[in-house]
């Protein structure tokens, strides 16, 4: 269940990019869209960019786009691992780019754990995967001030089985918009 | 499930027969015993006789026999199987008695002294000595008729087993109703038979980590009530409660020194969760323990010396000793199993229990500090959050069943298991509170 997410996920992030370039070429910007994703050097350019003009495309905040990589809000950890897995990473720096290219943007990472073991030590746990996602964000250029970790230990399951395939879905961050733009 | 070739008097019947006269106290909370000890001391509880007006609201003779019972060492007859319901000692015939085979006897009877106010007298025998073993006249009310019963168990127990009794006590724990992500949590005291049910806190946010303070007057507890964990302290008779630790990131895992006047606890304000030790009074933190890994769930040592915590510093999560003072380095004293948490000092300081895992289950497990022997108590694979009764002869804990999660207690021996059933929703983390308030006794009828 996992693979096919992760591997649109990944698909969509190769294909997004070049919808964008694509739109920075179409003459027919429209104001107050903005590029499903920042594209560091149509910015540094100065180019108001869009994702708009060609037909199918989303139109509208990157962040609303329902097939965009920056729908995808969920990393998932392996047992008692907070790293982020090379599949994960492309959601994350997606989302690093986001809040680069919208210093006003902001969001709380909630970083969750499954079920086993103590309550205690899971709070950590969560936080050590909250931190780990932050660690990457901030690696990718976002503010400090932009990125709240908060852990809910296993508190807050998403899942409410007690196999491998509940627990998958519970070792978690979810990131969570606090501020847009 | 009962194993009745292990406990032949404890059948389900009889349980029920046991509850039954409580009358209109409800239990949130109630018991089942799911394994018991062959060889149990064999005893007789006569319900008590009343006398004057107004009966009193609960069965002591019930309440008493009950107790007994869940504690797996001694085991009271059937009520129905009693031939005789002596009141006092001149009553008694031993000799019916050495006939059912039990070698101790409990009667008594309570008297109504007035409005709400009751003198209940009680006397323990050796049935095949014909001695008496015990004998006290005890002044109580309506309110403390429970308290009350806690304590006569307490004193029969300890006269036939040589070991204080734990009846009157309480637990804490936290129970979760309604599906996310509309649950509600609350932290409730119970008598430790589960009878008595208080909340004191109702939360839309999750509870977790209740800790009672050395004197059984207030809790600490973790609380998301904000959107994050933060420590609050609560007056159990009051509801007056304080936030005690709102650091930036983690708030977790709070623990009372022996003496009550500091707590241990788990915060990350530095950058990854390390432990500190908070003076209640001065309001100064101290801080124990730095290392890049996770340090967490500190414990105190019964003498207050030596604090024991959670660590993956040696990559899996095993269990640290240290020194309270902070100095010298923490040494590392668990090595069966590949994840062991959640320590906790049993009353005498000897013993260690723990959630231990090995091959993906997860059960309570106790370590035996001087020998590093390790002995698994619990038989599930979720098991977790032990806490010792006062006395340190049981661990209750919590488990899953059925989906949904309860608390469950075992003997240190691990050959007692008693089951503690919520009627709905989940119950987790509970606590056992030290040994209770006592009523005054009067030694009368004297031996």
């Amino acid at each position: 269940m996992k693979l096919p997410v992760n591997l649109s996920a990944k698909l969509l992030f190769l294909i997004l990019p070049a919808a964008v370039l694509i739109g920075c070429q179409s003459t027919g910007t429209k104001p107050g869209e903005s590029a499903a994703i920042e594209d560091k050097s149509s910015a540094a350019n100065g180019a108001t960019t869009s994702a708009a003009g060609d037909a199918g495309a989303f139109r509208g905040d990157a962040l609303d786009d329902p097939a965009g990589v920056l729908s995808k809000r969920i990393v998932y950890f392996a047992l008692d691992s907070s790293e982020v897995t090379q599949d994960d990473r492309a959601t994350v720096s997606a989302h690093a780019r986001y809040l680069t290219g919208n210093p006003t943007a902001a969001v709380t990472l909630e970083g969750h754990a499954d079920e086993r073991g103590s309550r205690e030590y899971n709070l950590a746990l969560g936080e050590r995967r909250g931190n780990a996602v932050r660690q990457l964000m901030l690696a990718e250029g976002a503010a400090t001030k932009q990125i709240q970790v908060v852990s809910y230990g296993e508190e807050k399951p998403v899942a409410t089985g007690h196999d491998e395939a509940s627990w998958h879905q519970n070792r978690r961050v979810e990131i969570s918009y606090t501020s847009r733009k | 499930m009962l194993k009745k070739r292990f406990l032949p008097l404890c059948a389900p019947a009889l349980w029920v027969a046991l509850w039954l006269p409580l009358g209109g106290a409800h239990a949130a909370l109630t018991i089942e015993i799911t394994e018991g000890v062959p060889g149990a001391l064999p005893i007789a509880v006569v319900p008590f006789g009343a006398e004057g007006q107004g009966a009193p609201p609960d069965d002591i003779g019930a309440i008493v026999a009950a107790a007994r019972h869940r504690s797996g060492r001694v085991a009271p007859l059937a009520e129905q199987d009693l031939l005789a319901r002596p009141h006092e000692g001149r009553e008694v015939n031993f000799r019916d008695w050495r006939v059912l085979g039990v070698e101790g006897l409990a009667v008594g009877k309570v008297r109504a002294t007035g409005a709400g106010q009751y003198t209940v007298q009680f006397q323990l025998f050796n049935v095949f000595q014909a001695t008496q073993l015990a004998g006290y006249t005890i002044p109580t009310t309506n309110a403390d008729l429970r308290r009350t019963a806690h304590q006569i168990s307490d004193i029969i127990y300890e006269k036939l087993t040589g070991e204080p009794g734990a009846f009157n006590t309480r637990i804490a724990y936290v129970t979760a109703a309604g599906k996310a992500p509309t649950q509600t949590y609350s932290l409730q005291v119970a008598d430790a038979d589960g009878h008595n049910p208080r909340t004191i806190l109702n939360s839309k946010q999750p509870l977790l980590s209740p800790a009672w303070s050395p004197d059984g007057t207030r809790l600490a507890y973790v609380s998301f009530e904000n959107k994050r964990a933060q420590i609050y302290i609560q007056e159990i008779a009051t509801g007056k409660r304080e936030l005690i630790a709102s650091y930036p990131g983690l708030n977790g895992a709070p623990a009372w020194s022996p003496d009550g006047t500091r707590i241990a606890l788990t915060l990350s304000k530095d950058g990854n969760p390390e432990i500190y030790v908070l003076s209640l009074a001065a309001k100064t933190l101290q801080r124990l323990t730095s290392n890049p890994a996770i340090d967490t769930e500190p414990v105190w040592s019964p003498d207050g010396s030596t604090l024991v915590f959670t660590s993956d510093r040696g990559g899996r999560p095993q269990l640290y000793r240290m020194s309270a003072s902070g100095s010298g380095e923490a040494s590392r004293i668990t090595f069966a199993g590949d994840y062991n948490a959640r320590g906790v000092f049993s009353p005498d300081g000897k013993q260690l229990a723990m959630v231990h895992g090995t091959g993906g289950q997860y059960r309570i497990a106790l370590l035996e500090l001087q020998t590093g022997a390790l002995r698994v108590l619990s038989d599930r694979t979720l098991d977790e959050s032990p806490s010792f009764a006062p006395n340190g002869a049981m661990i209750i804990y919590a488990t899953n069943e059925n989906n949904r999660g309860t608390l469950a207690a075992v003997s240190v021996d691990g050959r007692v298991h008693n089951r503690l059933v919520l009627q709905e929703g989940d119950v987790r983390e509970a606590v056992w509170s030290p040994f209770g308030r006592r009523i005054m006794l009067h030694p009368d009828p004297k031996p």
